[in-house]
């Protein structure tokens, strides 16, 4: 009692010198004292200046580091929605998929893929300036260079610099979310095996090399230095180089696996499989829509770049309108219910299309994009399911692959020119066709072409290899069973009774 | 030879709590039942969709109860589900009857009728 009465006292007594006023407001905290100077207290102007330039940074870095911990969190958003549109006996199939895609695409993203991608981007202008990212491959046709590929920052090595690092965080969690939306296409018939291997693929260089060329400075950003097109190939926050790659690798995929058993039927019609938790599906996409407020907003890789407010709001607007069109489609014209699995694929379809344009066009134009967006993505989900006949069993291709194109579009139909001044190297701000620059959109046209074809050929070469060496399809009779046993050895719901093979519909 | 009889009722899951209670005024102490899935003309067109595919189902979800009573309470068992479990539309499930050989108590050496009802009471 006596010990502890002296360890109360100590403070009082030896608070001999001036003592810090508390601040329960806050409106006094943060003075002069706080600017680090030679003489407490008395900062000079280039001590001032310095400590504004590291703040100025130092927001970025803070808001670009956050930004990237909610898109991580985009990860468990996607186990969700993929995994509540599958069926239980698959579950603990599914939902590993999902998880393994976060350690495989990251430690391949840091063997070469950052690399590949940012090897040559130059100075980081908002993180501190740091320029040691500076080798480019490229090779010189008609008179220009057309960058291909970094080649510097394998493994992290010779970019120690805290920039490089928050960049490294926030670009590895976007080539996460690509990796992981063909695990939903090609769920319940994939083989866990060469779903791994795939995994190592996609973050070393299927992803980085087309994300060169619109992020990294490769020949696509350079589109409007080389050809006067505009900014060149602009994509604010992902439409093409995440999701549209996610969307044409989550086609590929599916269609080489081909459709699940008693997907169709002789006739070619097709059959509805159930998924067997829609609460997750649901639960999911509202966990998407909060991290993609860290997606969209973040990429302007700067807390001080205030457009964030009209970023931020154009991405809930567009999810809105994507969701309500979506639902009435759904509702009043094609099957008279509002779909629930289709009202998350809507939201989903509004925030993709609305990724590349959301920093470039009005609130008004992201409202519009959005409604498109959500019949887009109906429509396409049904072409894909009974004209193409290729299986995908959360609507990845319609949700990623054809908004992703359409996002990309918008931004050429729709930007105002009120942001994007000097992006690319170019004056001016991003201006879309309705607003009088064609090149913009021919940019925008030639990014969507080109992704198509380079993701389309490449997924099949490494999908082709990964089905000759491992094979891509588990066997009938696990398919019917479930992959979750034979596949994973465990069940993803154990103890509870399960029908099965009343799961796998008939093809009559 | 005991008098003893099974019933095996299959009743609408809308009707099976008035079925229950019913049967429990009438004096029926104890019976079993289960959920039951029955496959028959009964299809729902176009009642189920997902994802833009409307599809039907033949599947027909009912309660299955079984009762074992004495002849003597055979008669009123039988008319009081009949009486509670009526709707009047096609679907309202059926009532078998059937003989029972022998039963018996687990917990004393009651069989027969007498392992029906609680000997305790019931002098």
């Amino acid at each position: 009692m006596f010990l502890l009465l002296v360890i109360m006292m100590v403070p009082v007594t030896t608070s001999l010198y001036a003592e810090k006023v508390a601040d329960p407001s806050g409106n006094t905290t943060g003075t002069a004292n706080d600017v680090t100077a030679s003489t407490a207290g008395q900062p000079t102007l280039s001590e001032v200046a310095d400590s504004t330039g590291h703040n100025k940074v130092s927001i970025n870095m803070v808001w670009v580091l956050v930004c990237g911990f909610l898109v991580m969190f985009m990860q468990l958003g996607f186990a969700m929605v993929e995994g509540g549109l599958t069926r239980a006996k698959n579950s603990a199939h599914t939902f590993a998929m999902n998880f393994m895609i976060y350690p495989l695409g990251m430690i391949g993203f840091f063997i070469c893929g950052f690399a590949f991608m940012f090897g040559g981007v130059g100075p980081l202008g908002t993180l501190g300036g740091y320029d040691g990212l500076n080798q480019e491959f490229t090779i010189n046709l008609f008179g220009h260079a057309f960058g291909l590929f970094g080649t510097k920052g394998f493994f992290l090595t010779s970019t120690y610099d805290v920039g490089v690092f928050a960049m490294f965080l926030f670009q590895m969690v976007f080539m996460d979310t690509t990796a992981t939306i063909p695990t939903g296409s090609m769920a319940e018939r994939w083989k866990y095996a060469s779903f791994f291997v795939y995994g190592i693929a996609v973050g070393t260089i299927i992803y980085p090399i087309f994300g060169n060329w619109v992020w990294g400075g490769g020949w696509l950003a350079q589109l409007g230095n080389n050809f006067g097109l505009g900014h060149g190939h602009v994509d604010f926050a992902g439409s093409s180089v995440v999701h549209l790659t996610g969307g044409v690798l989550a086609f590929i995929g599916a269609k080489m696996l081909g459709p699940r058993l008693g997907k169709y039927n002789k006739d070619g019609s097709a059959n509805a499989i159930p998924g067997h938790n829609l609460p997750y599906a649901v639960m999911g996409s509202f966990v998407l829509a909060f991290g993609w407020f860290g997606f969209n907003a973040g990429s302007t890789l700067a807390g001080g770049d205030l457009r964030i407010a009209v970023v931020a709001v154009n991405t809930m607007i567009a999810s809105a309108t994507g969701a309500i069109a979506s639902t009435l489609y759904m509702w009043l014209v094609k099957t008279k219910k509002p779909d629930v699995s289709m009202m998350c694929n809507g939201l989903l379809a509004g925030l993709v299309a609305i990724t590349a344009p959301c920093a470039f066009v009005s609130v008004q134009s992201a409202a519009l994009i959005g409604l498109i967006s959500g019949i887009l993505v109906i429509e396409v989900a049904l072409f894909v399911e009974n004209k193409l006949k290729v299986d995908d069993p959360v609507g990845a291709v319609a949700v990623h692959g054809a908004n992703g194109a359409w996002g990309c579009l918008a931004l050429g139909l729709f930007a105002d020119g009120k942001y994007g001044e000097g992006l690319n190297g170019i004056a001016g701000g991003v201006t879309g066709l309705f607003y009088g620059d064609t090149g913009q959109f021919l940019a925008e046209v030639i990014g969507v072409l080109s992704n198509i074809i380079y993701v389309g050929i490449l997924g099949w070469i490494v999908f082709k290899v990964i089905d000759k060496l491992i094979g891509n399809r588990v066997s009938a009779e696990i398919e019917l069973s479930g992959l979750d046993i034979p596949e994973m050895g465990s069940e993803g719901y154990s103890g509870i009774k399960m029908d099965k093979n009343s799961e796998t519909p008939l093809s009559r | 030879m005991y008098f003893m009889k099974k019933i095996e009722a299959i009743v609408r899951t809308s009707k099976f709590e008035e079925v229950k209670s019913a049967l429990r005024e009438i004096g029926i102490e104890f019976f079993s039942y289960w959920d039951c899935t029955g496959v028959g003309n009964e299809i729902k067109k176009g009642e189920y969709s997902y994802r833009g595919t409307v599809y039907d189902t033949s599947y027909i979800p009912r309660q299955l109860l079984t009762i074992v009573v004495r002849d003597k309470n055979l008669q009123k068992t039988v008319e009081c589900i009949r009486k509670t479990a009526r709707t009047g539309i096609i679907g309202d499930g059926k009532i078998f009857v059937s003989d029972l050989l022998d039963s018996y108590r687990i917990r004393n050496d009651d069989q027969g009728d007498k392992s029906l009802y609680n000997t305790d009471e019931d002098e």
